[in-house]
């Protein structure tokens, strides 16, 4: 068979509007998931029995189910069990806050509580009250380790987002699907759209690398 | 006039019952040295006086306020006792400067700059003026337990509380951070140290206490005890140790 370029360049518009639908949702889906993944971290780590046994409750049965079970469970079946209308791209950034949330709880509990239990006690001697001691203390010791973990959630995530063809959200895999359905030019369209994701994560990677070497690992 | 108040205070851990009805009261001034085997309880106690260790029974008061007085009352017990750790506990994101000027600032609210200009006094103080702007990863274990002992200083605490400051050094950084403890008494700092340094308890310390099996057994004159120990474990332990 022949490689025909010309086909990647009238592809490219409809791939590159899916490209940006994914940078959108992963970066929407992200901001959100870090909120909910502190939150429910902290809560394990540092919460009492109640908060500990809700935010556990929420990891497990996220990590426990697969990620398009979630999304078809978010625009399928809360319209008819709550009768909350959700559009394919509100149920997909969502899927994505709720799914890397409960990752990224467990990243951030397994963060904090890796760091040495005497800064604690330094922090706490000095007198100061336990959340001064999560922010100033442990926080920045705590987050430099999370930066490997987390850049791995982050690529995850972002590929998690091909998954959401099943929900019709115009995506960047949904777009080849579509362009492929047309031409039957599987071979082009799935080489760009391959590519196309490895700019993305590869960007990414870059981000987290200058990041992390901007910061000394404690 | 007291400052700290052992009443019957009983800790254990789950089964282990590590300090058992202590009575003990230490005046403002006293430069007091507990000594004991491992597993004596005297880490313990000393970690009760900070609410760092909840005790179980009795009461404990320092400054006149009980550790049982709840969390805003416990915080301003930590902030009258200073506290020194065996493997220093410096914050490693933060250069020796901001160690110090750290208690000030975020217990204290002093703003930055005057918190970091006590910071350079106090360094100064421990010998490190030079050290400031160095990570505790780049100093030796002296130096960093000198910043430490600056760290605690800086939030001007009534009470020091020294939880075997020279058992992770190396002997002969042990002199360095004995001098800045000797230094710190002679000021007429309150100061309760856990060591096995029996020579600094000799020169330096004006109480020396003998702990074994969570009870206070030897309570004296350090130059008195040490001249002539008349408790056999006391003597013992002194083999030991010497």
């Amino acid at each position: 068979m022949e490689f025909d370029w010309s086909i990647i360049g009238e592809a490219m518009p409809a791939l590159f509007s899916g490209a940006r639908l994914t940078i959108l949702i992963t970066i929407a889906g992200l901001v959100g998931g870090l909120l909910v993944g502190f939150l429910a971290g902290l809560m394990r780590a540092y919460g009492n029995a109640f908060l500990n046994a809700v935010a556990f409750a929420y990891v497990e049965l996220i990590r426990g189910t697969p990620i398009v079970v979630q999304v078809m469970f978010i625009y399928f079946a809360l319209p008819v069990l709550a009768d909350i209308r959700v559009n394919p791209m509100t149920a997909a950034v969502t899927a994505i806050v709720v799914n890397a949330g409960a990752y990224i709880a467990e990243i951030v509990r397994g963060s904090f509580l890796s760091v040495h239990r005497g800064l604690k006690e330094a922090g706490l001697a000095l007198g100061l009250p336990m959340w001064k001691v999560l922010v100033y203390i442990i926080g920045p010791v705590a987050f430099r380790r999370m930066i490997p973990p987390l850049g791995n959630q982050f690529i995850v995530s972002l590929k998690d987002t091909s998954l959401f063809i099943v929900i019709g959200v115009g995506e960047l895999t949904r777009q080849g699907q579509e362009i492929m359905a047309a031409n039957f030019r599987a071979v082009e369209i799935w080489s760009a759209v391959a590519i196309l994701y490895l700019l993305m994560t590869g960007t990414l990677t870059l981000v987290l690398r200058v990041t992390e070497k901007r910061m000394r690992i404690l | 006039m007291s400052i700290v108040e052992f009443r019957n205070v009983t800790k254990t851990f789950g089964p282990v019952v590590v300090l058992r009805e202590v009575d003990l009261n230490i005046d403002k001034g006293e430069v007091v040295v507990l000594i004991g085997p491992s597993g004596s309880g005297k880490s313990t106690l000393l970690r009760c006086i900070n609410a760092l260790e909840e005790i179980n029974g009795g009461d404990l008061v320092v400054d006149n306020i009980s550790v049982k007085a709840g969390r805003s009352q416990v915080r301003h017990i930590r902030q009258e006792a200073g506290m020194v750790f065996q493997q220093f506990n410096l914050f490693p994101q933060m250069t020796a400067l901001d160690n110090v000027a750290f208690g000030p600032r975020r217990v204290r609210g002093v703003t930055r700059a005057e918190a970091l200009e006590q910071a350079k006094a106090l360094l100064a103080k421990v010998g490190l003026a030079e050290r400031g702007h160095h990570y505790p990863s780049e100093l030796s274990g002296g130096q960093q337990q000198r910043v430490a002992i600056a760290r605690a200083l800086a939030v001007k605490p009534k009470l020091m509380l020294f939880d075997e400051p020279t058992s992770a050094l190396d002997p002969e950084l042990r002199h360095e951070v004995l001098r800045v403890m000797q230094a710190l008494a002679e000021e007429g700092m309150t100061m309760i140290v856990v060591t096995h340094e029996i020579a600094f308890a000799r020169q330096v310390g004006t109480r020396l206490i003998f702990m074994e099996d969570g009870k206070i057994s030897v309570d004296g004159n350090p130059a008195a005890l040490l001249a002539n120990p008349e408790n056999p474990r006391l003597r013992e332990f002194l083999q030991h140790v010497h």
